[in-house]
């Protein structure tokens, strides 16, 4: 990996975190919302050091573009409601489920952290939009329209589930 | 700068996930946490693609990954609309109803 790989990842990967970690510990939505906004502009911007241009250019389409304005609406939407009161009590168990996790995240990452295999020699079309969508639509095209069908059932469930019921 | 150091951020980023499912009781930063973890793992199937780039497998089911993710983000949120119009909180401790 060159050192401007590098670079990039470095930085990638501490903009991921940071948006991470704000997600989950803002106490207003709309801030965790963006939190999410920098963790995924972030990881596109890691993908591109993996050759995964079509992948980095989808992540900022489908998750900054659909599901993260998808989360400020209903956020405008529900108003007030969407920040709910703090958690009184029961530390016991919220410690312990941060405790567990941690202990498996240290075990993992600093297990895996030094795994290393040698990078491939990537192809000219590795990764692009022409390299990509040939192996989708030669060797997954069956499952490509299975999620063409799954996209268009969870449409139709989300229509029918979050429609009003008043009339 | 090995596909370790990718493997063990996926991780790092997995746990921020996890630990926001179970330390939050708000409905909608519990749904981003859960896409917190959805992309975590897009990272490593990416990273072992790389290592291997003969073909486009991993990079491929990280492309369904999206999909499915962006599937569940619809509906977890409609669900969400129908839980605060019957409870009007999005708190789920007051998720209760099939308790009793």
């Amino acid at each position: 990996m060159t050192s401007a790989g590098t670079i990039l990842f470095v930085t990638t990967a501490i903009f991921a975190m940071a948006g991470g970690l704000a997600t989950i510990s803002a106490r207003r939505p709309l801030r965790a919302a963006i939190g999410l906004l920098v963790h995924i502009i972030s990881l596109a911007g890691m993908f591109l050091t993996l050759n995964a241009q079509l992948l980095a250019a989808l992540q900022l389409l489908v998750y900054a573009g659909a599901v993260v304005v998808l989360f400020v609406f209903v956020i405008m939407l529900i108003g007030p409601a969407s920040e709910v009161r703090p958690i009184e009590g029961r530390f016991a168990s919220r410690t312990l489920s941060l405790a567990v996790t941690i202990a498996i995240v240290l075990a993992v990452s600093t297990s895996l952290a030094y795994f290393d295999l040698p990078w491939g020699a990537a192809s000219e079309d590795f990764g692009t939009v022409e390299g990509l969508g040939m192996a989708i639509y030669s060797e997954a095209l069956v499952p490509f329209e299975v999620v063409s069908i799954t996209l268009l059932v969870a449409i139709v469930g989300a229509v029918a589930v979050a429609r009003s019921r008043t009339e | 700068m090995g596909v370790g150091t990718y493997l063990a951020l996926a991780s790092v980023l997995f746990g921020i996930g996890a630990a926001g499912f179970l330390t939050r009781r708000n409905m909608l930063i519990q749904l981003m946490s859960i896409e917190l973890m959805l992309n975590s793992v897009n990272v490593v199937l990416l990273a072992f693609n790389r290592v291997n780039p003969g073909n486009h497998d991993g990079q491929v089911f990280a492309f369904f990954v999206i999909a499915v993710a962006a599937a569940e983000a619809a509906v977890g949120l409609a669900i969400l609309i129908a839980y605060y119009r019957i409870k009007k909180t999005i708190d789920t401790d007051d998720a209760s109803l099939l308790k009793y």
